[in-house]
């Protein structure tokens, strides 16, 4: 039996039927359905415009958007007491990942509770975990709806989730699926066997452009610092002035897209393997490439390079948290590591600016 | 080539007389640390590893041991500040798909 979305009462006037929550009042449900006698929603396979737009929102950070979806039981196609049971987490850019991967399937999806997070940081933080799984299995009363006891989990999910642990507490046989759920149907045609390129995490041009935008985002106050330092640098004020500040302002704030952009980028080709260097690397190269076309004298260069190379660094340094294969103890060594020197080349580049507008160098 | 970065997999370890072979290591590894050789688990590839904490937890042996921790810098820097273990929860909206762990 299937119900239509406009004939359930949920803010009118309440009738003999059932009421909507308003978290499953999306138009990515596409309908309910009654299975042992419980209302389940059924979502649609297809992403719209609207999944699309909020994806990309998501990826600039655009607005606080909350993007949770209601954890618990739903349906794709018509699912029945064979079917298989995908598990997600309640953060609508993984759970829209796997609906959409299961188009033409009749699946069901249990979404747990992981705060909005995404599976793998979920599972790193242990929401997406073991403890969550075997209570969301039991609150949804999911041994009722199948008659099997099997799982898919998402590959990434394992930093969280104890298989083993699962199965022997809630009888639910977990078995890894692929990192992404675009592999779902290969590894359903290959006999639900994952291949090396199925398991392993990529990090390609792709993927690390696609985590760049937020990393754009949240490096903006570069541009109001690179403004305060050139109109600084430049004066006095009057003729000269604009001649002075712009290729300074230039050389600094092009540091933005460099570090932001062109960092994710390059990543494979930049020498060392600590991100705060490499990132120092294309701030040096930068700032002195546009720093000598800028017609910048000798000290107000050396000023560029040396404020510009900490700020690429640390941009770059923040990319870890963007990355796929990087582990803490490196991280924090980064970090310990790249402080003073940061702080150091940035003091200095302030006063070698000073010094080249005082004794004009 | 995979990327690699610093003090890959230091934490990671394998007590190889618990091993039973299993292959869960090597399920849910994401980066192929793991090989099954003569019915045992072997590390393959510690520089590939950032200690996600997959294989330890998913080890029914307890076979494997590692040191999971988020290889991020801000959330380092956000623990320093706080005089906290690395943390992601900086609350400025970061706890995305986007930027995280």
């Amino acid at each position: 039996m299937n119900l239509d979305l406009k004939s359930a009462s949920g803010s009118g006037p309440r009738q003999a039927g059932f009421a909507v929550l308003p978290e499953l009042r999306k138009p990515w449900v596409a309908r309910f359905t009654v299975k042992g006698g419980r209302t389940i929603p059924v979502v649609r396979s297809r992403l719209s415009p609207a999944d699309r737009l909020g994806s990309l929102r998501m990826r600039w950070d655009i607005g606080r958007m909350d993007y949770r979806v209601l954890p618990g039981l739903y349906a794709v196609g018509d699912p029945g007491r064979g079917s298989d049971v995908f598990v997600s987490a309640n953060y609508k850019m993984s759970f829209d990942a796997l609906r959409s991967s299961l188009d033409g399937l009749d699946a069901w999806i249990l979404v747990l509770d992981t705060k909005g997070i995404n599976v793998w940081c979920a599972a790193g933080k242990g929401s997406f975990g073991t403890e969550e799984l075997v209570s969301r299995i039991a609150i949804t009363k999911l041994a009722l709806m199948v008659d099997h006891r099997r799982l898919v989990l998402p590959q990434l999910g394992a930093s969280g989730v104890a298989g083993f642990e699962v199965a022997r507490r809630s009888g639910f046989h977990v078995e890894w699926g692929p990192v992404r759920a675009a592999d779902i149907e290969a590894w359903l045609a290959a006999g639900r066997k994952k291949d090396d390129a199925m398991r392993e995490v990529r990090f390609g041009l792709r993927d690390r452009l696609a985590v760049a935008p937020v990393e754009l985002v949240h490096g903006w106050p570069i541009l109001p610092a690179a403004l305060a330092l050139a109109a600084v640098h430049a004066l006095p004020a009057g003729s000269g002035w604009l001649s002075r500040a712009l290729p300074m302002f230039l050389a600094l704030a092009g540091t933005w897209p460099v570090g932001a952009l062109a960092f994710p980028v390059l990543l494979p080709w930049l020498p060392t393997r600590s991100f705060a260097a490499k990132g120092a690397v294309l701030g040096l190269l930068w700032s002195l490439g546009a720093g000598i076309l800028g017609g910048l004298p000798v000290l107000g260069l050396a000023a560029a390079v040396l404020v510009a190379m900490p700020a690429t660094a640390f941009l770059a340094m923040n990319f870890t948290g963007s990355s796929t294969f990087t582990c803490q103890p490196g991280a924090l060594l980064e970090v310990e590591k790249g402080f003073w020197p940061m702080v150091v080349s940035l003091a200095t580049g302030i006063a070698s600016g000073a010094a080249s507008r005082l004794f004009g160098i | 080539m995979p990327l690699t970065y610093l003090k890959n997999g230091e934490t990671l370890s394998l007590d190889a007389s618990r091993c039973t072979g299993c292959g869960s290591c090597i399920d849910v590894c994401p980066h192929a640390v793991f090989v099954l050789e003569g019915g045992k688990a072997s590390v393959a590839g510690r520089g590939r590893c950032m200690e996600c904490g997959a294989c330890a937890r998913n080890c029914p042996a307890g076979a494997l041991s590692v040191v999971a921790g988020v290889g991020c810098a801000a959330a380092i820097i956000v623990g320093k500040l706080r005089g906290t273990a690395p943390t992601c929860e900086c609350g400025c909206g970061a706890e995305k798909e986007t930027r995280c762990c």
